[in-house]
């Protein structure tokens, strides 16, 4: 089993090292664990959106400036903080499968880039829905948005990347090549409001800063936020159990998983 | 409450098209998301033989 990296093995001696810290970089190991998790994240997800939803649309008061136009942010922001989020974590698997070369982390790294996308996707498009009525447009090429386009088009080009290598190890370190550098987009889409080169960002609402937001607004935010989090474990958990059935097909432990099913 | 009744509700201050919008497209997506992966794992499983996942199994 290529669960400890090939550096580490002279050490195993060690105490410290002899821990198997690796045991769930298996994927083999992680399968099962995958599996018993995504539905807890996947519940707790429901719940904390339910209760989000109630609160964005019922509880918390419509916005002095913005009327009831402001209330796509309790869309709209989740889901651009987890695209970039999302795209970090990736970018985190991609390191480890350079470093470590362990396959496990190549197929998180894989499991998370459509995610990621729709993430993307989804703010630009709630982003653009908030821009029409609120600044008069749809679209404009300020830091942040352009950020966050960037960003789609790396998950794209990382999924289309790694989609287009037959060999999947390979594919794994080619697609991590690629995602590391755009590493460079996320503080850029974080920082561009203190940057100050954004019209759009800075005072979204009628509002001067966070502290002076309605607590429901608040809470709101920060329950999809954390639905969302939530979500995306259990998506990438999903897509992965899969990966790894596709990728681990010819071993024994799958024929013999595979057969319980029947 | 900050609604006086449904219809006040869903025409959400007269930006209904952009709110309604936002919150059905990403609704919608995530739920396709979801089909879409346990379509994935129905695909490989087949693929592997096993006829029929369990009713029920995660996707």
């Amino acid at each position: 089993m290529a669960a400890t990296p090939r550096f580490l093995r002279g050490a195993a001696a060690m105490p410290l090292l002899r821990i198997r810290w690796f045991k769930y970089a298996a994927p083999r190991t992680f399968f099962p664990l995958a599996g018993k998790l995504a539905p807890w994240f996947a519940a707790v997800a429901a719940v904390s959106c339910v209760i989000g939803l109630y609160l964005s649309l019922f509880v918390a008061p419509a916005d002095a400036r913005q009327g009831d136009a402001y209330r796509i942010i309790f869309v709209h922001e989740p889901l651009a903080w987890m695209a970039l989020f999302i795209y970090a974590v990736m970018a985190f698997w991609g390191a480890m499968v350079l470093v470590f070369d362990t396959r496990l982390s190549g197929m998180m790294a894989t499991a998370l880039a459509p995610t990621g996308a729709l993430f993307a996707f989804l703010a630009l498009w709630t982003g653009a829905l908030w821009g029409k009525p609120i600044w008069g447009t749809w679209w404009a090429w300020e830091a942040r948005l352009t950020a966050e386009m960037l960003l789609l088009l790396l998950y794209v080009a990382f999924a289309a990347l790694h989609a287009a290598i037959d060999n999947p190890r390979l594919a794994d370190r080619a697609a991590a090549v690629l995602a590391l550098p755009g590493m460079m987009s996320v503080p850029i889409a974080y920082y561009a409001v203190q940057w100050g080169n954004s019209q759009a960002h800075t005072a979204p609402l009628g509002l001067d800063s966070v502290s002076s937001l309605p607590a429901a607004t608040l809470v709101s935010t920060v329950l999809m936020a954390f639905a969302c989090w939530m979500y995306s474990i259990a998506a990438s958990f999903w897509r992965v159990r899969s990966l790894i059935l596709e990728r681990e097909r010819t071993s024994d432990w799958v024929m013999r998983y595979v057969r319980t099913l029947r | 409450m900050n609604w006086a009744n449904w219809q006040a509700f869903f025409d959400m201050g007269g930006y209904a098209l952009y709110v309604w919008g936002a919150y059905v497209v990403t609704a919608v997506l995530i739920v396709l998301e979801l089909v879409l992966l346990a379509l994935r794992r129905r695909a490989i499983l087949r693929h592997l033989g096993a006829h029929e996942a369990q009713p029920g199994a995660a996707p």
